[in-house]
């Protein structure tokens, strides 16, 4: 299996760790082609995450845009309120597979953590999710989901106490307990097999994406549309067009207070190459190389590196990818709201903002597939705080 | 250019013991200060000095690196100073191998290829990279072509077929992991752990094997000593010269140091 897409990826880790990457890749190989595994995987993702999603015309919104007939993936509908599920669902069957009785996970969000905790659960695994101690205070309830689901979360103080420190801390633990855990990554970075497993397994929404726009329109998309932090539900959705020349396909970075303020988490858009959690890509750090904390409203998107691949596909131009600001971002999350009854992550807000842009480039016949990542609930607080620092 | 690697090590083995390495946080707490602490702890009978290069996020350490490495940034130490200061260190201690232990992406910023026509010229004798496993190790293929070694790092968890691959082109010694876990002072090493390191050094020879993570003490130091070439003492250092204790650190040298030459 290639480790590499270009220059960007690799195995960037401890010697410690090899031998532990080495056999999972042997493994997820062999489950990967094995029918039983599959058959589970398939059944649990139909059954205990609801799928296939929607993918839902929003009418109110194309009026509003007046373009492009704008479609959402609806991965705020799955168990759990996020596209996460997909890849820990895959990531836990792999565990149990090979033995391990314990995962650890970092979160940002915490939406990966409590996919990780809803998993674990399931399977009667025990779990430990590391989280940023800034991140704990601020996405409390989710913190509660997950020791509500028998997870314990680890608050990490260490560094700027945020995402990039919750995953120093996973690897750490993980280098001293690898022969009983496994690490469950929650998006396309991190060291191979990890970039490639998590898109295998999040690429259940772009194959869904497909079907279900040629069977209601009986033609490709004009454009498809998704939010990058790391590029995990981006990914999902783009491996399900990337055979698809005439779709064009667009990653949302988040701009922060605008990439100029240097506040942003922009990594294509604002940073640089450099190494990070085990894999060569675009990374927001200071000429001396040291990673610097990635700034944005979405703390999801709040990650200074970004999937290995999404570098590759960026210098290739496989992939467009732009940046929307924070305003931009709540803005979209109120428009939704109030149109269609949909309250989206900030996350998704991102890419619903893109979409509000592109739109009008279209006309009704053309469709845009927007990639609805997460639902808001999580968001209100963050939303109200921002908002009433606004109004200061 | 000079083997300052190989006479230490040829030294030692004459003397019948192995090699004391002691690694330091450079600019912890400030580049002045680590500077004087380098020619104390060589004083002190450091015979070989990692110069750790402190990074934003180091996965592989333990909490007392962790700190000193963000005092250092606090500070600001940058690569660039720390190569100075390392060109120093050089003209005032002609015969002492200095490592640049550092992780990888501040190595990548700085460039390899400068970094390949720098470090011989500075005298920096070898690199060690924590996140550059044998899977990526040729990024640093010009610095091995200017004559720096490469050192190796191998841990319990690796089998012999791999740490066969991984010393192989491979120059200095090989850096052993005593376990599987990040950097740190440990009350006790795993039983097994002289007898891994007979059979590392039996694999790896005639590169000599050095023992690192988890020594503490002169006593834990000593009981390992018959079965490695050398000894790396980190955190144990670190800690207190992070706490503004530095005389604490030398004494700990000075006496593993006496300790070793006597066992």
């Amino acid at each position: 299996m290639n480790s590499h897409y270009g220059i960007y990826g690799g195995q960037y880790i401890a010697e410690t760790l090899m031998p532990t990457l080495i056999e999972l890749e042997k493994q997820y190989l062999i489950a990967r082609e094995d029918p039983v595994f599959l058959r589970e995987m398939h059944e649990l993702l139909a059954d205990y995450v609801g799928r296939e999603s929607p993918l839902y015309r929003a009418d109110r919104l194309t009026r509003h845009c007046g373009g492009a007939t704008i479609y959402l993936k609806r991965e705020d509908l799955n168990h759990t309120g996020a596209h996460k599920i997909n890849n820990t669902i895959g990531q836990a069957l792999l565990a149990r597979r090979m033995g391990k009785t314990r995962l650890i996970a970092e979160t940002g969000a915490g939406m990966h953590g409590v996919a990780t905790a809803t998993v674990a659960a399931l399977f009667g695994m025990s779990c430990d999710v590391f989280m940023g101690a800034v991140d704990v205070k601020r996405q409390s309830v989710n913190v509660e989901r997950m020791e509500t689901l028998g997870a314990r979360v680890i608050p990490v103080t260490t560094g700027s106490a945020t995402l990039k420190d919750a995953m120093n801390e996973a690897i750490r633990n993980w280098v001293a307990t690898a022969a009983g855990t496994f690490y469950v990554i929650g998006t396309v970075a991190g060291p191979h097999p990890y970039p490639a497993m998590v898109r295998e397994f999040q690429s259940v929404i772009g194959r869904e994406s497909r079907r279900q726009i040629l069977a209601k329109t009986g033609k490709l998309p004009a454009e498809v549309i998704a939010c990058v932090g790391g590029g995990s539900n981006a990914m999902g959705m783009f491996a399900g067009f990337l055979d698809d020349r005439n779709v064009k396909l667009t990653g949302v970075e988040a701009a922060g207070r605008g990439i100029a303020s240097g506040l942003h988490a922009a990594s294509i858009n604002g940073g640089r190459v450099g190494v990070l959690h085990g894999c060569k890509t675009y990374l927001l750090q200071t000429d001396d190389g040291q990673v610097v904390e990635a700034y944005s409203v979405s703390a999801g998107l709040d990650y200074p590196g970004v999937g290995p691949e999404h570098s590759f596909f960026a210098d290739s131009g496989k992939v467009n990818y732009t940046a929307i600001d924070d305003d931009e971002a709540i803005a979209a999350f109120d428009l939704l709201s109030h149109l269609e009854g949909i309250i989206p992550a900030l996350e998704s807000s991102h890419a619903v903002a893109e979409a509000l842009r592109a739109a009008p480039r279209y006309t009704r016949d053309e469709a845009i597939i927007v990639c609805l990542s997460g639902r808001g609930d999580k968001d209100m607080e963050s939303v109200r705080k921002y908002k009433e620092s606004k109004n200061k | 250019m000079k083997d300052r690697l190989k006479n230490t090590f040829e030294t030692c083995r004459r003397e019948n013991r192995p090699a004391l390495v002691i690694y330091h946080t450079i600019g912890c707490p400030t580049l002045e200060a680590s500077e004087r602490d380098i020619d104390r702890l060589i004083e002190a009978g450091a015979d070989i000095i990692e110069l750790g290069v402190p990074f934003s996020d180091p996965m592989a350490d333990g909490p007392v690196i962790q700190n000193a490495g963000q005092i250092a940034l606090r500070n600001g130490a940058t690569l660039k100073k720390i190569l100075s200061l390392a060109g120093r260190l050089r003209e005032r201690h002609p015969e002492t191998p200095f490592i640049l232990f550092s992780y990888y992406n501040v190595l990548f910023n700085h460039g390899v290829n400068l970094l390949a026509e720098e470090l011989p010229r500075l005298g920096i004798d070898g690199v060690l990279a924590v996140d550059l496993p044998l899977e990526e190790r040729a990024e640093l293929a010009p610095v091995a072509q200017s004559g720096v070694a490469i050192i190796p790092l191998l841990s319990p968890a690796t089998p012999p077929e791999r740490a066969k691959q991984v010393i192989s082109g491979c120059g200095g010694f090989v850096y052993y992991i005593t376990v599987c876990g990040v950097t740190g002072a440990r009350k006790e090493l795993p039983p097994e752990l002289p007898a891994r390191l007979d059979a590392m050094r039996k694999l790896s020879a005639p590169l000599p094997v050095a023992a690192g993570f988890g020594i503490a003490s002169p006593e834990a130091a000593a009981q390992l000593a018959p079965h490695a070439d050398a000894l790396v003492i980190g955190s144990a250092v670190t800690g207190p010269i992070a706490a503004g204790e530095p005389e604490k650190a030398f004494e700990l040298v000075a006496a593993t140091a006496k300790l070793l030459r006597r066992a």
